[in-house]
């Protein structure tokens, strides 16, 4: 009967980790985001195709692209660090973690600006402007977000508000900001790599 | 009550007749009194009944939209109504019915029953299920808000450019149903987001993934449906103001846009969006029925297949929406070929409520009727999206009253017939009083004769040539005589809604008490007082088989499942965390209290997108820091909800 | 021919049971499709007819069985509290579901091997079509330009296509603005007039007539008011019809000469007359209007009062058509009518 149901004679309470609603919500937001970033390149390649040859005004370059990609890479790596750490209770490398994730996402941020400015194209010369600058610009929204909330658990951190049982905010921030950089990685082969490849 | 322990033994009890003080369900679980506590509150059943009056609200506009239609259309060469009046109408008509009467209502029922047949407290996150009937309540006034300033939708509810850019398009028509639709975009997908965790997460330990009532497969499986579609039509929506208002170059040929993209993303979204708004309602007939057939459902797990398999396959038939756009030959035959293959899994529905018929012993019930009538328009939505699935026939039948004719067959066949015997099913649930038979019956014959002398007869309007969305037609090509008997129909069809609105007011007064189990149903809500109270479950239920309340008459399970004895999880508002596949229990989880927050956050985002409709920064900016605020307040981690570290050593 | 036959029995059947199909039939058929009149709507008729027939055996299954189901054993009412007890019976439905989905999935391949055939057949037309017509949707009219190797024999017209019979022909189809669809129901299916691509169909027709068409794609205010006319002329007509177009207006002397300038000074600079010195683009050509049957896309017959009405106000009729009123006097509506009169 209900005994024999509830094998387990204790169960943890509140919010734990992987366990806690957070995390699965986070991951069904994962997945309504990562459509939508679908759906963004989908269009990018429907114009390649459509329009073939000449539709990229200039090859891209990567003397800005690529160191960013890096540190957007290596950001990922640290908040993954600080999330350890919190999981063995390190309070001050979990905290150092997400500072520096969150520093290295700011400055991907403001190197991705200088980018944009030197693009010989606006917005509004052609679909491919307007496709480069509104998913780039998708993107750097997400990164913001994602920043806000390592900003936030970073906060919490200081706060003394977690330890290795009670940090969820810090995993849920986590695994936004790993997918917000898996989609810089799709985004970054799609507009910077494919044109080599002779898409579009 | 602060937490002491990460872990707390368990001990089961039975539902205690007087509960102490301390630790009384219903003072834990209640709403404050007034306006306050009513904009705050965050239960689940609450936001359901709001869910559904709303869509019901939205579905009396949009039919008196529909109606002054029908009056234009009865005769030729009418001039009742401008060109510009009808093109308004009929796509006010259309985006109301299909974003803010058919998911919503459907997303209502979920809403309030999902917790109740999982056997949990409420949904997983009950403040972002607030956070979504606000939002999609609001989300709903400012498309109307448009439409009352005389600057409604005009280019049908799929939009398509480039009539929808500036320069056809002049006025801010546009600007209104594109923001409008990007936050009831951010509405769906959160309330989408809250029953896939519901429905992982929050069922009564026991509960595992073969023993889930259909309607809620019905209603996940919908949500997996929006969390991956909603991000399409958000975004073309999107791209339309960007290209209507900063010069961007999406649809815009002249800027090497492509026209042909908005179609696409718009029907990678509407595509899978028919089954978003018709899978739930299955789901309503599947568990419902089998009640009144006095048998449980013939098929389950055929059934649950068929509903993912939909689900999924719906993602790949877009392109049939766009047979006559001159698509290669190959993408043709694909397309064609998938459409076809699509209907197999709602034939096993079909074919499983038929034998669920057959085999029972059917009451006739106002529900039952209506679920019966459900089972023949089904087929008949069915078989005429059989027809559109022919490329070639389709290239004739496409943009002609005959498709209008198949969309009413699918949404008021398959979603509105479904509703309404489940609102006589459930009904009861809500109010705690039965509805009226006898007006239940007049109800149904006039809604279902009604439907069908205006739709049945539409088929052959198609196929007698009229295009569809044309303001006035000439006389002699014989559509005008089937066209006053549609008229005729939407009339009768009108009357039956109101007889089933005046029988819900009814009954507010002099319905016979429903008692918690007016139907003899087997499942875990019939085992809880109607009205439902703010707990919804003494003791956390343990299931043992499909059916817990027809354990002993079927002899099923040896009559295992325990609604009487079980958690009492009175430690505050305690709900159950169980595991996704075989439901074991692996926490216990701290709900939120009430909060304005969420309503706040709703207001502040609607705020934000009124300021981008006129272009006036500061009004975005002030709603974008209000919503911030707002998400700082709802999220903070609280001690009592058990989201920060206990002190160290203490 | 045998299936036309039964077609032609089922089509007049189904125009008993709605009094409204009162058209005539033959050379000038309503936008019914299930009765076709060119090769290539028959092929799509017989699998629109095939389809047709197919779901409505469905649905009277499905009807009779449910109906059936429901009476058969349905409870007495009041039901006793026996009667009301769930009952088991788990095995006995599920046959139900594997041979309903087994009929159900055969009638559906065969509907599907028929779709791939009729797709097939379709694709191309099996002759080398005789003529080209490039044909170019505007807010709310069209218009057709007939290709030529020969540059001067390539003309304009309007609303009104004229080709042989029983010869294919292709169309090109294009638009000036938003989408628009054209589409002849009892000659072909429909094909969408996309910014920015050329699309194409072809069909022919088996006999002479008139064939009325209509835009089916929604394009704005008077997409009620885009109707198309293809009038298909023995071969010898055809050939008269197109030499006669491809003239130019006979230039006028005498006291038509200044109505002309008149109407170069009002109208010209949207509406091309051949000849004339009116070379607009942004209405249908009026070279030869009076060899037309309709007018404003077919909204009103071409009678001498409508033309007089039409001109006066457009607004009226099409509420919203980029014609403007011109608060022409009451002399110059008259001078202008006349000279109208002459483009024949």
């Amino acid at each position: 009967m209900a005994d024999a149901a509830i094998r387990r004679p204790k169960l943890p309470v509140g919010s734990i980790g992987h366990k806690s609603f957070g995390w699965w919500g986070m991951m069904a937001i994962i997945m309504s985001e990562g459509s939508l970033f679908a759906y963004l390149l989908f269009s990018y390649y429907y114009f390649a195709v459509q329009y073939g040859g000449d539709w990229i005004p200039e090859m891209p370059k990567f003397e800005l692209a690529g160191p960013n990609t890096a540190i957007l890479l290596l950001s990922s790596l640290f908040v993954w660090w600080g999330e350890r750490s919190a999981a063995r209770g390190h309070g001050a490398k979990q905290a150092l973690g997400l500072v520096i994730g969150l520093w290295l996402g700011i400055i991907f941020l403001v190197i991705q600006s200088y980018e944009w400015r030197d693009k010989p194209f606006t917005y509004s010369s052609t679909s491919y402007g307007s496709s480069y600058f509104v998913t780039t610009g998708f993107h750097m929204a997400h990164v913001a977000v994602g920043a806000a909330m390592l900003a936030a658990v970073f906060f919490w951190s200081l706060l003394g508000y977690f330890d290795k049982e009670r940090r969820a905010p810090i995993s849920i921030a986590a695994i936004y900001w790993h997918f917000v950089d898996l989609v810089w990685l799709m985004i970054f082969f799609t507009f910077y790599v494919t044109p080599y490849l002779g898409v579009g | 009550m602060a937490i002491t322990n990460y872990d707390r033994p368990l001990d089961l009890e039975y539902v205690r007749p007087q509960p102490t003080a301390e630790r009384d369900l219903a003072r834990i679980w209640e709403r404050e009194p007034g306006l306050w506590g009513w904009l705050s509150t965050v239960d689940h059943k609450e936001y359901g009944k709001r869910y559904i009056a709303t869509a019901f609200l939205f579905l009396l506009v949009g039919g008196v939209e529909a109606l002054v239609m029908r009056l234009q259309l009865a005769g030729p060469d009418k001039r009742m109504l401008t060109p510009e009046q009808y093109d308004q109408l009929f796509s006010m008509h259309g985006l109301t019915m299909i974003f803010f009467y058919a998911q919503p209502v459907l997303t209502g029922f979920s809403a309030f029953l999902l917790p109740l047949i999982l056997g949990a407290r409420d949904l997983a996150f009950p403040r972002l299920n607030a956070f979504s009937y606000w939002n999609y309540l609001l989300s709903g006034l400012f498309i109307y808000a448009g439409f009352a300033m005389g600057y409604g939708a005009n280019d049908g509810w799929f939009n398509y450019v480039p009539y929808a850019l500036k320069q056809y398009n002049p006025g801010p028509n546009m600007d209104f149903y594109a923001l409008g639709m990007i936050l009831f975009g951010v509405s769906s997908t959160a309330a989408a987001a809250n029953f896939v965790v519901t429905f992982l997460r929050a069922r009564a330990p026991g509960m595992s993934i073969n023993r889930i009532p259909v309607l809620a497969w019905g209603t996940t499986t919908a949500s997996f449906g929006i969390l991956f579609s909603v991000p399409a039509v958000s975004l073309a929506f999107f791209m339309l103001w960007t290209d209507r208002q900063f010069d961007t170059h999406f649809f815009n040929w002249a800027g090497r846009g492509q026209p042909l993209l908005w179609q696409h993303l718009f029907w990678i979204f509407a595509h899978p969006w028919v089954y978003i708004v018709v899978l739930p309602a299955m789901g309503i007939v599947s568990d419902a029925l089998p009640i009144f057939c006095r048998r449980p459902l013939v098929g389950y797990t055929v059934v649950v297949l068929g509903t993912v398999a939909t689900m999924v396959m719906g993602f790949g038939v877009w392109l049939h929406h766009m047979f006559a756009t001159g698509i290669p030959y190959l993408a043709l035959s694909f397309f064609s070929a998938a459409s076809f293959v699509i209907t197999v899994p709602s034939a096993v529905a079909v074919f499983a409520w038929i034998a669920t018929i057959w085999t029972g012993r059917p009451v006739l019930s106002t529900a039952f009727l209506f679920f019966a009538g459900f089972v023949v328009t089904f087929v008949i939505g069915g078989v005429s999206g059989v027809m559109t699935a022919a490329a070639p026939s389709d290239r004739q039948l496409t943009d002609t009253y005959f498709v209008v004719a198949h969309i009413h067959y699918v949404l008021i066949g398959i979603n509105v017939l479904a509703v309404m015997g489940g609102l006589y099913t459930w009904l009861p649930k809500m109010t705690g009083r039965l509805l009226d038979e006898r007006i239940g019956r007049w109800n149904f014959w006039t809604v279902f004769i009604g439907f069908n002398l205006a739709f049945l007869p539409m088929h052959w309007t198609g196929l007698a040539g009229m295009p569809r969305r044309i303001y006035t037609y000439p006389e002699g090509l014989g559509w005008s005589a089937v066209n006053l008997i549609t008229t005729i129909g939407a009339f009768i069809l009108a009357v039956g809604v109101l007889l089933l609105l005046i029988n819900i007011a009814v009954s507010r007064k002099r319905g016979f008490p429903a008692g918690s189990n007016p139907w003899g149903g087997a499942t875990l809500e019939w085992s809880i007082p109607s009205p439902p109270p703010p707990y919804d479950f003494e003791v956390v239920p343990v299931v043992a088989s499909r059916h817990p309340l027809w354990e002993e008459e079927l002899a099923e399970a040896g009559g295992e499942s325990s609604v009487k004895r079980g958690l009492r999880l009175d430690n505050g508002k305690e709900m159950l965390a169980t595991t996704a596949l075989d439901a074991e229990p692996d926490a216990i989880v701290k709900a939120p209290e009430d909060s304005i927050a969420p309503f706040v956050a709703a207001l502040a985002a609607t705020m934000f997108c009124a300021g981008a409709l006129v272009l006036s920064w500061i009004v975005s900016a002030i709603g974008f820091g209000l919503l911030v605020m707002s998400l700082l307040v709802w999220l903070w981690p609280r001690r009592e909800l058990g989201q920060i570290a206990e002190a160290r050593g203490g | 021919m045998r299936g036309r036959d039964s077609h032609v029995v089922v089509a007049l059947t189904l125009a008993l049971i709605a009094p409204s199909a009162d058209a005539a039939q033959g050379p000038s058929p309503p936008m019914n499709y299930l009765q076709a009149f060119g090769g290539k709507a028959e092929t799509i008729a017989n699998l629109t007819w095939a389809l047709l027939i197919l779901s409505i055996v469905v649905v009277g299954i499905i009807a009779i069985l449910t109906f059936a189901g429901v009476v058969r054993r349905r409870t007495p009412r009041p039901a006793t509290e026996a009667e009301r007890q769930p009952i088991a019976r788990e095995e006995g439905g599920l046959s139900w579901i594997t041979i309903g989905v087994a009929i159900s999935t055969i009638a559906l391949f065969g509907a599907m091997a028929w779709n791939a055939y009729t797709m097939a057949a379709i694709n191309r037309s099996p002759r080398d079509p005789a003529l080209t017509i490039v044909v170019t949707g505007h807010q709310w009219w069209w218009q057709f330009r007939y290709k030529n190797g020969d540059p001067s024999q390539i003309f304009d017209t309007a609303n009104e296509a004229h080709i042989p019979v029983g010869q294919p022909v292709r169309f090109e189809v294009e638009t000036a603005d938003v989408i628009h669809s054209f589409w002849i129901p009892a000659l072909g299916d429909k094909i969408d007039l996309i910014p920015g691509q050329t699309n194409e169909t072809w069909f022919e027709a088996r006999q002479p007539g008139v064939y009325r068409g209509q835009c089916s794609e929604y394009c704005g205010r008077q997409h009620a008011h885009m109707a198309v006319t293809i009038v298909v002329d023995a071969r010898e007509d055809f050939e008269a019809w197109r030499v006669a177009q491809v003239r130019p207006a006979r230039p006028q002397a005498g006291a038509l000469a200044g109505a002309q300038t008149l109407f170069i000074a009002r109208c010209g600079a949207c509406h091309t007359v051949r000849g004339a010195f009116a070379g607009g683009r942004l209405g249908p050509d009026l070279t030869h209007l009076m060899s037309r049957r309709d007018i404003a896309a077919n909204t009103l017959p071409n009678t001498l009062a409508n033309l007089s009405g039409w001109i006066a106000d457009p607004q009226a009729f099409k509420p919203g058509a980029k014609m403007p009123v011109l608060e022409l006097p009451g002399p110059e509506l008259a001078t202008i009518r006349e000279y109208l009169e002459t483009l024949e």
